[in-house]
């Protein structure tokens, strides 16, 4: 953070060497002044291209990859008449063909990269300028300008907040764009210019900002305002950051500090990684062997040439005179080696690149379609944001979870309390047994009550009845409630409240005390109104002892109408049960019971209490309060502990246990994703209280979605706050497992193996299963790269792995970790900021769209709505991507070489001359017209098993996580397979056409027919196999597989028509060809001879295969009638408070310090609520009406501004 | 403007749904066939494909059985021809040889004359490339800036008709068949037309268009192994003669291999000839001039009679057999354990 000390004279030196800004000056209102600096207007610019850089551009990017400067080179080499034994078209078509639709691709991505710009860019702000309000485009905001904001409106660019329609400058904003974080957030202007309230004043405004050059810190900013000879710091708490909303303020002006470019946001939105699937490397691994292959061949080829030159073709050189220039064999074989590398370098087949990329996209299409993947709630389908990375989802092997809005929905329910030892909320039928879930009865009627949240259900009508009938712990533990909070209400028209709070579990508390008719109507700083029952009462709030991480329990102090002075006190049963007057000891028996059977039912708890203070002793306090807060230093510290003092010896009223919802069909996708064999990592940054046993609530989530059973042997929890406890629990923790599968008694010895070279393998070996929790402190220590190996062993050895309270970068650096030490295949999930990291650094990263902010959603490659399609994408779609993309791949390769090797084969029977087997423009088809759609169908529609029996059988995903369809092993089957049809197709024409004659006696043995035999015999075996290969024939399979045949005859017949040839007869020489070789009987025996013999052997060993070592997927497909339906185990676990307390989820509180501050202080009151606390000593229904009346009159303005 | 503006959002935000369409297509739904391997249809296959191989292989064999060939070395025969000609400076004396030959069996029905060519690269790359069609179809080309380099043009520029090295190396020898009938000898009457593909000599080879075929080709010269130009190559027919010249155009379908053999002559089946060649001795006049013992090559001189499947190579027979006796095999092997299963698998649900 640079703050410039004083303010330079002179005109400054912004720009440092090499052109960086080293500061960054604004004056307001003025534009000249600031147009010296150059500064990056509002304008934004995401798009690569315009339309006269777009084909330089795009060819340059192009031909960046190494493929296409490949076939370039390939190219050049055709030119150069000594070696060309190809003409050009057959390289050039095809590299024009991908280069065609590479840039259509990039084309269609700029426009709407364009579009969207254009849109953002045109966006309308009032600018001030000339000291009038003008209504501009985003893009012709400049550095400098004031501009004004309006309600829900995006921030245009970076703001300095100079004053706004709150009292004290005061505005909220939303975030979610920005860091993800729904809940809102209260900037301040600078008090001297929170005063600037009206058009004339702000046009007269010319104070200069300098500050830090632009950064992506969100949370950080450094300036100083130089205004009127004086100077005023500046902090991120005075900044509105670009694709903020502005929320619950009507309006607010402030100064364009950063543009465009500059904003921290388009600062922050960096270029994603760039990410390869395994796939990918592969690929390209094996098109470098391939090469090293094609060079192999090439010089293989070469020496031959050389010798048969030497031996035979010098003796022929009387019919055919070495080229000039060529004066020995060995120069000839020199030639030749690159003549032999045009001809063969089909083996390297340059459609493969765009054709995995269609079929990619294709995948990706799909899961945009997929109707299953439809949240029509929030009605956001699924969308593949990386078309590149589908076939990799059908290989994950670990999955990491964020919690919060992931795996839950972070809302927070309340679902059952204790109050005086009697503990409400089970859902109960007539007879009182406890009803399993999914039979519920009626929930509870709150019609009595006008101001009932209509959307809040309870189901146990006892607590109500104990409302009604008056009982007083019942009235005091909701009296508290709704009064010891921090949350503001909100009234827009009579009866319609709305909460605003600051976590959603106070929300919840508060709802819940509203619907059982203690309704938190308002409040002022000095005062909170309650409708209780029916009556208004307005309580006097004398003090808000504000939560924070070590307290971990807030109270207010509030003196009822009767003038009794009370304090009320929630947080942390740990906490809070040690503070309580001893005479509590039987009820807080009772009470904890109750708390530990909320823990183990995975809900999170709080405990209530209070205190009555006499006023002589309040009065004491709060004056050492007043002077403890006024004093200057270690305020805080003497805060405490008045705090702690008066929050003694106080007397309980219960507890409250509030549910964490899940989202919908978690636990079942857990418990299907755990089949596959996914090992799920929950990482969650839940903000807890430092030093408490945190773990609880995450083991709690743990067990309510299924990752945690009571099936396991053990669950350990790892919270060492010290490298050597951590180092210590890790090591009891593998010990147990070892010991376990010891007992399991399979015989081996682990001592013996476990030096820590083979520790990982043993511990895979481990029989049980074991679940790891760990905190983000002891993480810290696990992370160190002296025992990261250990713990990633031993986590990964355990079933399930939760890990608390870790930071976005320790999220990220447990990927990493896994990334580093298992080649597995990394998925994350998230939906918050805080899961950037992680999603970027997974394999996949995959964000829950519509909720929370987007950020997640722009760092991931996949986005949706919900966790359970996260099954669907796995288990369905990554699935399928995986077997059709190798399915895809092996064939690719096998047909290619096929093709490719009988030129190999006939270089031994024509001199080593380079002649091709085909026509040059078989050649030039063959890849792009004559076998390119079928498998094209074939890597996109494919199917083995219906989507239903993948979900049915996780068992199905395996293959993909060990990479059984694709990989060398396969690799070089498929070649060998290539290779043996090329052998087959050359040499049975061959022995075929020795001696051949027509059945006219007239030649058949010329070059020509035999070009056509064998190129249409290939064609038909590769099209026989390409149907073998398909599993799945819609229509389109077949249109494109008898479409192809078709359309090689078709093009074949045209091809050597007279009228072509009359045309070009330079071009066509094979004219006649294919109506007299193909009218030949034996030309057809030989073809069908060729096919029987290249498939036979695949059908057979495919078909043995099938018969002695059955795939799961063959079995499922052969039980497909035979359904055998898995009964879906219902088993609703109920855990006692096993473990005992320590399990117990400490806090519900997940809010942040300081909005109790903020309230007592009124800052954040509007004036009209301001107004009200005049009112407020009077009873009655008066200040109702006065509330209507100032929000009528309040609104008002609003509507007209609208309109 | 600002209206539209500000609709816009909202507009987008109560669209009927960014609900995916429920097609078929878009599901993944389509209706498909999905063939499986089972074994039923596995066996059935491979028996149907080895019983189809099987009698297709018996058949080509009975028909290779029947056809009647002779083969005979003549540039081993005449080694005195091939001596002469291994010396380029001798190209112009003449070198007549005779050989006899006794045909124990008669040869009916079509008997075909060949000349076979060992160790002849027609095959070559170079060699193969280098021609000119274009000007083969009669038409006026610059044969310098066609590929028919070596043979393009003379020194002094005249263009060589045809061009290119497959012309040029045009096989010359002439081989008349006499036929030994009670000590007098009796010329065996060959065709020396027809012997070419239907496109070939009516689309691909055409004389260029003049009043009469030496004017034609004025201006060029013949290739330089040629003993007269290319519009003498067949005096006694106008039909025959020029580029569209049998044996010119038999010779320029380059063969696939090294060895191979191309039509010569036909047997015109006339006189005692009508049933083809009766057994008996005969005699090939050969007049010697191609020479081969130079690249180590070797001449052969073929009779044959034909086939529905062409001539007298057994290989696609015999392939066709060991292709359906393994397909057959394989059935059987499979098909055996198959059958055990089943009966075992009967005879359990039975008990």
């Amino acid at each position: 953070m640079t703050v410039p000390r004083e303010m330079p004279e002179k005109w400054p030196r912004v720009r440092g060497p090499g052109g960086a800004e080293e500061e960054r000056r604004v004056r307001a209102n003025a534009r000249e002044y600031n147009e010296k600096f150059q500064y990056a207007s509002n304008c934004i610019k995401t798009s690569k291209y315009n339309i006269v850089t777009f084909l330089p551009v795009n060819l340059f990017e192009q031909f960046q990859e190494v493929a296409n400067t490949y076939f370039l080179f390939l190219l050049i080499l055709q030119l150069i008449p000594q070696i060309s034994s190809l003409s050009w078209f057959t390289t050039i078509v095809p590299l024009v063909l991908v280069l065609t639709i590479t840039a259509v691709k990039d084309a269609t991505d700029d426009y709407f990269r364009h579009k969207s710009d254009n849109q953002v860019n045109n966006r309308q702000s009032q600018v001030l300028i000339g000291g009038v309000l003008r209504q501009e485009q985003w893009m012709n905001v400049r550095v400098g300008d004031i501009i004004k904001l309006e309600n829900n409106q995006f921030v245009a660019a970076d703001l300095l907040l100079l004053c706004s329609s709150e009292p004290h400058g005061l505005c909220y904003v939303e975030t979610a764009e920005l860091d993800g974080e729904t809940n809102m957030k209260v900037r301040q202007a600078t008090p001297v210019t929170s005063e600037l309230a009206d058009i004339s004043t702000l046009a007269r405004f010319d104070g200069e900002v300098i500050c830090e050059p632009p950064n992506n810190k969100l949370d950080k900013f450094g300036g100083t305002l130089y205004w009127k000879e004086n100077k005023f710091p500046l902090s991120n708490q005075n900044m509105l950051l670009r694709g903020c909303v502005l929320r619950n303020t009507e309006w607010c002006f402030g100064l364009v500090v950063f543009a465009g470019p500059d904003t921290k946001l388009m600062q922050n939105s960096g270029r994603t990684k760039f990410k390869r699937t395994s796939i990918d490397r592969l690929m390209n691994t094996l098109v470098l062997w391939i090469f090293g292959f094609l060079v192999c061949m090439g010089v293989i080829l070469a020496i031959g040439n050389a010798i048969w030159e030497h031996e035979v073709g010098v003796c022929f050189q009387i019919y055919l005179p070495w080229d000039e220039g060529v004066h020995s064999a060995v120069f000839s074989g020199f030639l030749s080696f690159w003549s032999y590398i045009i001809i063969l370098n089909t083996v390297v087949p340059i459609s493969l690149y765009v054709s995995v990329e269609v079929i990619r996209l294709g995948h990706s299409y799909f899961i945009n379609w997929d109707k299953k993947m439809y949240c029509a709630k929030r009605r956001t389908p699924a969308e593949a944001r990386t078309t590149t990375l589908n076939e990799e989802l059908g290989q994950v092997e670990y999955i990491f979870s964020d919690k919060t809005g992931t795996l839950t929905q972070n809302i927070m329910v309340f679902s059952k309390c204790s109050v005086n030892g009697h503990s409400y909320g089970d859902v109960q039928d007539v007879l009182g047994h406890n009803v399993e879930l999914g039979e519920r009865p009626e929930p509870v009627d709150f019609s009595f009550n006008p101001l009932a949240d209509p959307g809040f259900q309870f189901w146990d009508p006892s607590l109500l009845e104990a409302v009604q009938l008056g009982d007083p712990h019942v009235h005091e533990f909701f009296r508290l409630l709704s009064l010891c909070h921090t949350v503001m209400s909100e009234e827009k028209s009579e009866g319609e409240l709305y909460y605003k709070a600051q976590s959603p579990d106070e929300g919840a508390l508060v709802t819940a005390a509203r619907n059982f008719g203690f309704v938190f109507r308002s409040r002022t700083p000095k005062t909170i109104t309650v409708h209780e029952l029916g009556r208004a009462i307005t309580y006097q709030l004398l003090a808000i002892l504000d939560f924070n991480n070590i307290r971990k329990r807030m109270s207010v102090i509030v003196r009822s109408p009767e003038g009794k002075i009370r304090l009320y006190c929630k947080g942390a049963d740990t906490i809070l049960l040690e503070r309580l007057h001893p005479s509590n000891q039987d009820l807080t028996n009772v009470t904890t019971d109750h708390l530990n059977e909320y823990a183990g039912e995975g809900l999170r708890t709080l405990v209530l209490a209070c205190k009555d203070l006499e006023e002589s002793y309040y009065e004491d306090w709060a004056e050492r309060l007043r002077r403890a807060s006024g004093a200057p230093e270690a305020r805080e510290d003497r805060l405490a502990r008045l705090y702690d003092e008066v929050e003694r010896d106080m007397t309980l009223l219960g507890a409250t246990a509030i549910e964490d919802k899940l989202q919908q069909g978690v636990p079942e996708t857990i418990a299907i994703l755990t089949l596959a064999n996914i090992k799920i990592w929950v990482l969650t940054g839940d903000k807890q209280a430092p030093g408490s046993p945190c773990a609880e609530t995450a083991v709690n989530i743990g067990y309510s979605c299924k990752m945690l059973t009571d099936d396991m042997t053990e669950v350990f929890v790892v919270t060492g706050h010290t490298v050597l406890e951590v180092r210590e629990e890790l090591r009891k923790a593998r010990e147990k497992m070892m010991d376990g599968s010891r007992s399991m008694g399979n015989g081996f010895s682990y001592q013996e193996k476990l030096s820590s070279s083979k520790l990982t393998s043993v511990l895979e070996a481990i029989a049980g299963e074991y679940a790891l929790v760990i905190n983000g402190h002891s993480l810290a220590h696990a992370l160190e790269a002296d025992m990261e190996v250990e713990f990633l062993e031993t986590a990964c050895a355990c079933k399930a792995v939760i890990c608390c309270r870790v930071t976005p970068l320790q999220k990220a650096q447990v990927v990493e970790l896994v990334k580093k030490y298992k080649k597995a295949v990394t998925l994350a999930i998230g939906d918050g900021a805080n899961d950037v990291s992680m999603i970027k650094t997974a394999h996949i990263g995959v964000g829950i769209s519509g909720q929370e902010g987007i950020q997640a959603v722009l760092a991931s490659d996949y986005s949706f709505s919900q966790f359970k399609f996260l099954q669907r994408l796995l288990l369905v779609h990554g699935r399928w991507s995986y077997l059709r993309m190798c399915k895809f791949l092996c064939y690719f390769f096998y047909k290619n070489f096929a093709f490719t090797m009988v030129h190999f084969w006939f270089g031994f029977f024509c001199g080593f001359s380079a002649q091709t087997v085909y026509d040059q423009y078989f050649i030039t088809l063959y890849n792009i017209v004559y076998t390119s759609l079928p498998v094209l169908a074939m890597g996109v529609f494919d199917q083995d098993v219906p989507e239903q029996r993948s979900m049915e059988y996780p068992k199905l995903y395996e293959p993909g996580q060990l990479n059984l369809l694709f990989n060398k092993r396969e690799f070089f089957i498929c070649i060998a397979q290539g290779i043996y049809t090329s052998v087959l197709m050359f040499f049975i024409p061959y022995g075929v056409f020795a001696d051949a004659t027509r059945d006219d006696g007239a030649q058949l043995a010329d070059y020509q027919s035999f070009a056509v035999t064998v190129a249409t015999s290939l064609v038909i075996v590769v099209s026989v196999q390409i149907g073998l290969d398909t599993g799945f024939w819609t229509a389109i399979n077949h249109f494109f597989i008898w479409g192809s045949l078709a359309a090689y005859f078709a093009i074949l017949f045209a091809m050597h028509s007279d009228g072509l040839f009359q045309m070009f007869p330079n071009q066509f020489r094979f004219v006649g060809n294919a109506q007299n070789t193909l009218a030949q009987p034996t030309v057809w025996l030989t073809i069908a001879l060729t096919t029987v013999v290249c498939i036979m052997p695949v059908v057979a060993f495919r078909f043995l295969k099938l018969d002695l070592k059955p795939e799961l997927s063959d079995t499922v497909r052969y039980t497909q009638l035979v359904r055998k339906k898995q009964k879906p185990q219902h088993r609703c676990a109920r855990r006692g408070g096993c473990g005992g307390g320590s399990r117990r989820s400490g806090y519900a509180f997940s809010h942040q310090e300081g909005f109790g501050e903020l309230i007592m202080s009124g800052k954040n009151m509007r004036l009209s609520s301001l107004a009200l606390s005049g009112f407020t000593a009077r009873p009655g229904a008066a200040w109702i009406e006065t509330l209507r009346r100032k929000k009528g009159g309040e609104s008002s303005p609003d509507t007209a501004a609208k309109g | 403007m600002k209206n539209k503006k500000s609709s816009a959002p909202q507009e987008a935000e109560t669209r009927p749904s960014r609900c995916p369409d429920n097609s078929a297509f878009k599901q993944q739904k389509l209706p498909a066939w999905k063939p499986q391997l089972t074994a039923a249809s596995v066996l059935s296959t491979f028996f149907l494909t080895g019983a189809f191989c099987l009698s297709v292989g018996v058949s080509l064999i009975v028909a290779a059985k029947s056809v009647r060939e002779i083969q005979v070395d003549y540039s081993d025969k005449c080694s005195h021809c091939s001596k002469l000609r291994e010396n380029s400076s001798n190209w112009n004396s003449e070198c007549l040889c005779s050989i006899n030959i006794t045909l124990a069996e008669d040869m009916l029905g079509d008997v075909f004359m060949y000349y076979g060519l060992q160790n002849f690269y027609q095959n070559h790359r170079r060699y193969a490339l280098s021609r000119s069609d274009e000007q083969l179809l009669g038409r006026n080309v610059d044969v310098q800036n066609s590929y028919c380099a070596p043979f393009a043009t003379y020194q002094n520029g005249t263009p060589m008709a045809p061009c290119g090295a497959i012309a040029n190396s045009m096989f010359n020898d002439t081989i008349d068949l006499f036929y030994n009938f009670n000590s007098s000898v009796i010329q065996v009457p060959l065709l020396k037309t027809g012997n070419s593909w239907w496109t070939d000599k009516n689309v691909k080879f055409r004389n260029p268009e003049s009043h009469n075929l030496s004017a034609a080709f004025a201006g060029t010269a013949r290739p330089p192994y040629w003993h007269k130009a290319v519009y003498l190559l067949d005096e006694e027919d106008e039909k025959n003669n020029g580029y569209i010249n049998d044996d010119f155009i038999i010779w320029m379908r380059v063969s696939a291999f090294a060895t191979f053999r191309n039509l010569y002559r036909r047997i015109s089946r006339k006189g005692q000839f009508t049933d083809g060649l009766p057994a008996g001795n005969y005699t090939f006049h050969i007049s010697y001039n191609f020479p081969v013992s130079k690249f180590k090559g070797k001449k052969y001189v073929i009779l044959s009679t034909m086939v529905w499947s062409g001539g007298s190579n057994p290989f696609l027979g015999i392939a066709y057999l060991v292709c359906g006796a393994a397909a057959t095999l394989t059935d059987a092997l499979k098909l055996f354990p198959e059958c055990r299963n089943n009966a075992e698998e009967l005879r359990s649900r039975i008990a």
